[in-house]
């Protein structure tokens, strides 16, 4: 088997380590240098070095870059992950965002001296504000989880500001995981509330469990199951009329620009993912942007420090007495800051509408090219992604839809998202986005399809995929049992760290 | 007006049409038909109009031109975020787009070079603190920090927390807006000679004392009495939270997991990650093995395939939101998965001559900038303690004034403790890392004989 042989198997870096070998070259110090031990207390000072691997910087380089080759990415092919929002990230952006002027500049330089960068927030800031119908934004959250539960401790700081003790938060049955995990670490109890027939959120539900004790509605619109909430209006009504707030789960906000704001739907607060609707790349999970936008009277509650203008400059202001504090060091993502502020300058107003309306007509097509070949748990139109289920293939061959999932792969795919929303049985989401062309549209169509020919036809096929990946189906069941989560040392070789400061 | 095709966009009309056909609508309109009309946009977002290529990157690159940055200036500000040199093949390999354009590993065997990295990553991190177990990756040191509050809460079945005043004061800010909604009581306790008063906490710590929190090097660069904190915390039946906001210091000092750390909560942005202003940056957590299940955060473990061969997977994930919902120990779900990445570059690049090497230069060239300045008359070292690579001076001037008067001379001086301390309105917290030369330092000495 040759050393690029796809199939081979991946040695660790430790493995690949020699005693004594270098990696980087290092300068000697050029002041003068009395002993360690003069400087640092012995009981303070390592005894041996930690067990590193010992290898050259070609070592590393192959090492990463085989690693590199064993990885499914956007630059190589369609990803259609549902609510993840997987769409082309552009080059120029990480150009951008690697200038000097950006990432070498230390957080704590003077705010007059980094007027370019506030000036950027700032702006994007403004950008944001109106695509979404809100009147400030935050960017101090680094993921969309992370601006759930800024969005969320705002609400609490603003009921608390008025001297209301509400303890319960509602959240669809359709909902993202992290909602009722941000709303139980915002110390609410959850309360959930299942979905209508056409998908939507019941309203009768919302209603018999909306009342005074309740802070907020957390929603996704569209929802999970890529569907528009039609009488969005309706509940923002059930929720305000006991005095609660509206929290947008933002991650299907890619469906919504230039064609409705949430600002406008009765919503108080929204999150944005920043990685998935305007587009930074998601680096294999993080770092991604959070974005937090509010209406005017929560705008006391934003986390400090705010980006303000002051007469021809940029400041940060850190008095902010009802804020809710810091969710981190420093002022959030700020690299995802360049990329996304890039993105919405080089697309304007009629180019996010075009981002919006491709991606709803890019799912609509596949959806329309894939209904007779799964189930269609909602046959309504979808927005900008939809929800098949494998259930009949489950039923009639035993093919389960984790079992399609893996067969796609073969097929030079990403799979959807699957087993999620909860609520469908052998749920299959699928979002194309709209940087996938019509050709691949079709491609991945004629793959699913044969996948589900193959349910059928040759069923063994699909339930032991997949075949030409790296590794086979992985046993997921014994990585759980036996949690093997790092890399020992084996104990008959002698490695250098072996001493008393290893655990 | 006849639509111009945008590059990210390959739809042209002719296809739209066509798909339009397939689906059974006459245009995109009727498929937004969900959308109350009461709703919708009925004219076009008032944004500016688009750039095209050229224009973006000149719009944008003269935004980076107005900031100082640390390759115009010799940067003596750390504080939590430090320039430190990053060898060339970090962000070639790290930045390739297979790496950063790819989605959290949710179909392992397409993504085994993500996760073996992680894998990786997760090992080299346990070397560096000296603990069982790390994840895959944090928000920033920060959070990490205060979710290891809650996790220690959720361990001891305890409701308080004691944090030392040397502890980064936004670290503080973060644990206090995560653990308040939770109930659970912040009690800080000061700090004396620029180290957490060891006496002081053990009066703070009781019954209901789920950690003590400090920070090491705390954040006057001071190096804290580990063993000793550790001791009184485990006294009262407490753990021993420990911050690291400059892990290049683990090359040289004995690890947390050593000295009888619990959680080891840390800022991973100086592992070959860039000032970003201040972000994306690493929040590294790192526990004991028994810990494994109260921990937040994604997980890899190992495992074979249906061939027997070693494979990784994401694991573990009972823990997690997507299945425990509000149940979850956190509900942290994307992390910083590329700059753990960066950061395993990093530590592989380096080795572990590398990083003793690198803490040593940081050692040498702060002690050495801590003589030279120490020894301008008007400014003395305010704390005797040992230090790694950050000292606090104080100045005869506001260090406002100190800073802005060496600007002149090319020198981005340290940070004005006052904003946090108000008794340190005099304190200069000084950084000097491996990146600052004998030259520049000494440059920093001169200046200072003209500034008092």
């Amino acid at each position: 088997m040759s050393a690029r042989d796809p199939r081979r198997d991946m040695p660790l870096i430790f493995e690949l380590s020699t005693p004594g070998r270098l990696g980087c070259a290092l300068p000697d110090p050029d002041v003068p240098v009395r002993p360690v031990a003069e400087r640092v207390p012995a009981h303070l000072l390592r005894e041996t070095p930690p067990a590193l691997p010992e290898v050259s910087e070609l070592d590393v380089v192959r090492h990463y870059t085989r690693l590199s080759h064993r990885n499914f990415s956007i630059d190589e092919g369609m990803y259609p992950l549902g609510s993840c929002t997987m769409k082309y990230n552009p080059k120029i952006h990480e150009d951008l965002a690697r200038l000097p002027g950006f990432c070498r500049v230390h957080p704590y330089t003077p705010p007059e001296h980094v007027q370019g960068a506030l000036r950027l927030m700032w702006e994007l800031e403004r950008l944001l504000a109106e695509i979404s119908g809100m009147d400030r934004v935050t960017f101090h959250p680094a993921a969309g989880a992370h601006g759930e539960l800024v969005g969320m401790l705002m609400i609490r700081a603003y009921f608390r500001s008025r001297g209301e003790a509400r303890t319960r938060v509602i959240v669809p049955d359709s909902a993202h995981g992290t909602n009722p995990a941000t709303a139980a670490m915002c110390g609410y109890q959850v309360v959930t509330v299942r979905s209508d027939a056409r998908g939507n959120l019941d309203v009768g539900a919302l209603r018999d469990a909306m009342d005074e004790s309740v802070a907020a509605l957390m929603l996704t619109n569209p929802n999970t199951l890529g569907l528009f909430e039609e009488r969005i209006l309706e509940i923002a009504e059930v929720v305000h009329s006991r005095g609660g707030q509206m929290y947008l789960d933002g991650a299907n906000f890619n469906a919504m620009l230039g064609v409705t704001r949430p600002g406008d739907q009765g919503f108080d607060v929204m999150h944005m993912n920043l990685h998935k609707t305007f587009s930074t790349p998601h680096g294999g999970g993080g770092p991604g942007a959070g974005a937090v936008g509010v209406k005017a009277h929560l705008v006391p509650f934003l986390p400090v420090p705010t980006v303000e203008r002051r007469g021809d400059g940029f400041v940060l202001d850190e008095d902010r007495p009802q804020s809710v504090g810091r969710v981190r060091a420093f002022y959030g993502n700020f690299a995802n800051l360049v990329r996304a502020y890039a993105y919405i300058r080089s697309l304007g107003a009629a180019g996010l509408r075009q981002v919006a309306e491709t991606a709803v007509l890019n799912a609509n097509y596949l959806a329309a090219r894939l209904r007779e070949h799964f189930d269609v748990p909602y046959p309504r139109r979808c927005m900008h992604e939809f929800v098949l289920s494998g259930a009949r293939q489950k039923r009639l061959y035993g093919v389960a839809t984790r079992d399609m999932a893996k067969r796609i792969l073969d097929y030079g795919f990403h799979a959807p998202t699957v087993y999620f929303p909860l609520i469908v049985e052998e749920a299959i989401m699928i979002e194309p986005t709209e940087t996938e062309s019509k050709r691949t549209l079709d491609e991945f169509a004629e793959a699913l399809i044969a996948v589900a020919r193959e349910a059928r036809d040759t069923p063994d096929v699909v339930r032991t995929a997949p075949h030409t990946t790296p590794v086979r189906r992985l046993d997921e069941v014994r990585a759980a049992r036996q949690p093997d989560l790092r890399w020992r040392p084996r104990r008959d070789e002698p490695v250098p760290g072996a001493g008393r400061d290893r655990p | 007006m006849p639509r111009r095709q945008h590059k990210y966009i390959p739809a042209t009309e002719a296809e739209r049409e066509e798909m339009l056909r397939a689906i059974g609508v006459a245009s995109v309109d009727d498929l937004f038909g969900d959308i109350p009309p009461a709703v919708r946009l009925t004219r076009p977002l008032d944004l500016p109009a688009p750039l095209s290529d050229p224009e973006l990157w000149a719009t944008v690159r003269a935004l980076a031109e107005e900031n100082l940055h640390a390759d115009r200036v010799a940067c003596f500000l750390g504080a939590g975020a430090y320039d430190h040199y990053i060898p060339s093949v970090v962000w070639h390999l790290a930045g390739r787009g297979e790496f950063l354009t790819a989605y959290t590993p949710y179909q392992a065997e397409i993504m085994q070079g993500e996760l073996q990295a992680a894998y990786e990553y997760q090992t080299l991190l346990c070397e560096l603190t000296g603990m069982d177990v790390a994840n895959a990756s944090m928000y920033d040191g920060a959070s990490a920090t205060a979710e290891a509050a809650v996790m220690a809460r959720d361990l001891t079945r305890r409701d308080q927390v004691v944090i030392s005043r040397a502890v980064h004061p936004e670290y503080r800010q973060a644990v206090r807006t995560y653990t308040e909604p939770l109930g659970i009581e912040v009690r800080e306790v000061p700090w004396r000679d620029g180290v957490t008063d060891l006496e002081a906490v053990a009066v703070a710590c009781g019954e209901r004392t789920a950690a003590v929190i400090i920070q090491h090097p705390n954040v006057f660069g001071c190096l804290e009495d580990g063993p000793a904190l550790a001791e009184v915390a485990h006294r009262r039946g407490a753990l021993l939270v420990c911050a690291v906001a400059e892990p290049i210091s683990l090359g040289l000092l004995r690890p947390p997991g050593a000295w009888g750390a619990d959680i080891v909560a840390g800022e991973g942005q100086p592992l070959g990650n860039h000032l970003n202003f201040g972000g994306p940056y690493l929040g590294m957590l790192a526990t004991r093995q028994e810990f494994v299940r109260r921990m937040p955060g994604r997980l890899v473990g190992a495992t074979v395939d249906a061939e027997g061969r070693r494979g990784f997977v994401l694991t573990l994930q009972t823990r997690e939101q997507h299945i425990r919902r509000e149940k979850a120990t956190s509900n942290i779900c994307t992390n910083e998965a590329l700059l753990a990445l960066a950061a395993a570059v990093y530590m592989a690049t380096l080795g572990p001559q590398g990083m003793r090497a690198v803490a040593e230069l940081n050692l040498h060239k702060a002690a050495y900038a801590r003589e030279v300045v120490g020894r301008v008359p008007g400014y003395r070292v305010a704390f005797p303690a040992p230090t790694f690579n950050e000292f606090v001076v104080r100045t005869p001037l506001p260090p406002e004034e100190v800073n802005r008067r060496l600007l002149a001379h090319r020198i981005l001086g340290g940070l004005p403790l006052g904003r946090w301390y108000p008794e340190l309105a005099d304190g200069w917290l000084l950084c000097v890392t491996e990146q600052r030369t004998r030259s520049e330092i000494d440059a920093l000495a001169a200046a200072l004989e003209g500034i008092r």
